[in-house]
């Protein structure tokens, strides 16, 4: 059964390695153009902060010769959303382990998340051994983007703007498969609809903050339509 | 200062993050309303996500049907409502950008 639950969520991240994959090659090519970071650097950035958009903003700003505190700021800033994961995690973690905690907190990035809280929301068995999955989906994907990134800062040689603006569009395609077909109510809809719009209108926000504002606008908006609807009570 | 203290104090900012509600909440009991607010985090957040890389390429609004992302993303949009297929959304939308970037140069 834990092993069936683990295999499964292996699987179910596999398509998303797809998109994740060329993301981590393009950090790694971006991370040795700053040519502030060493290789072992770039590398270690992957597990030791391990979220593709944050590392790519810390590259840039490395690059830019920021300081640190400018660094950690936006890095803090733009990985802030994983609260929101976290406390959507949180109800489904709380029969676990201390150590289970620590380990899928520390693989709760956007692409196992959206996967793993799939399991979570899709049956409402009792079945106590989801958060087996969802170490599959957060592992695999782990590994993979320690793979790709070190193939980006390794082996990875020059890429051109255009090459790395093709490149960087499996990002958002990753995300669009993972949300058009989990868009089953009014409350989604209207959440993904509001998010999206709003980013347009605060992007410009400092450190990056602009991302977090839209979520909040998104989630809210959702919230509320969502409520209007009649309760259905059995 | 030194990168692999930027970096570690980064890292751990980013885990405290990560951690934050799956250690607080293991003590405390979630309201019913809470629960239900926090089924909206993966469409608002992950499409806020999509429409920036989307429409604001450089951190400029791109509506235009030059902006070529936009229109294979909305080719991918409308693969992933009707297969279901992650696989198939990202290729085709993949392809799609190929094909009108070396169209249009």
């Amino acid at each position: 059964m834990r092993l069936r639950e683990f295999i499964n969520g292996v699987r179910a991240e596999l398509p998303i390695l797809a998109g994740a994959f060329p993301f981590g090659v393009i950090y790694g090519v971006l991370s040795m153009q700053s040519g502030q970071l060493t290789q072992g650097q770039a590398q270690a950035m992957s597990s030791i902060i391990f979220a593709g958009s944050a590392q790519f903003i810390a590259a840039q700003l490395f690059k830019d010769g920021a300081t640190a505190l400018v660094i950690i700021l936006t890095v803090f800033v733009v990985n802030l959303r994983h609260a929101l994961y976290s406390a959507s995690c949180a109800p489904h973690f709380k029969h676990l382990s201390t150590r289970w905690k620590l380990l899928l907190a520390y693989l709760l990035t956007d692409e196992a998340y959206a996967v793993g809280i799939i399991r979570y929301h899709d049956d409402g068995l009792d079945n106590v051994h989801r958060h087996w999955y969802f170490l599959g989906a957060g592992l695999v994907l782990w590994v993979f983007w320690q793979i790709s990134t070190a193939f980006g800062i390794f082996v990875g040689t020059q890429i051109n703007a255009s090459v790395r603006s093709f490149l960087e569009f499996a990002l958002p395609l990753t995300f669009i498969a993972l949300v058009v077909p989990n868009l089953k109510d009014r409350g989604g809809v209207v959440a993904a609809l509001v998010g999206g719009i709003s980013i347009v209108l605060v992007n410009d926000l400092p450190y990056r903050s602009g991302l977090l504002v839209a979520a909040a606008l998104g989630i809210t908006f959702g919230f509320i339509v969502d409520s209007l609807k009649p309760q259905v009570r059995p | 200062m030194n990168v692999w203290i930027t970096l570690l104090i980064a890292g751990g900012l980013t885990f405290l993050t990560r951690v934050s509600f799956i250690a607080l909440l293991g003590r405390l009991n979630t309201p019913l309303w809470f629960t239900r607010l926090l089924r909206f985090v993966p469409p608002a957040v992950l499409s806020a996500i999509i429409f920036r890389d989307v429409l604001l390429p450089d951190d400029a609004l791109a509506l235009s049907p030059g902006n070529l992302k936009l229109i294979a993303a909305i080719v991918a949009v409308i693969v992933a409502w009707r297969t279901k297929n992650t696989l198939l959304t990202i290729a085709v939308g993949m392809l799609v950008l190929l094909v009108l970037t070396l169209a249009t140069n």
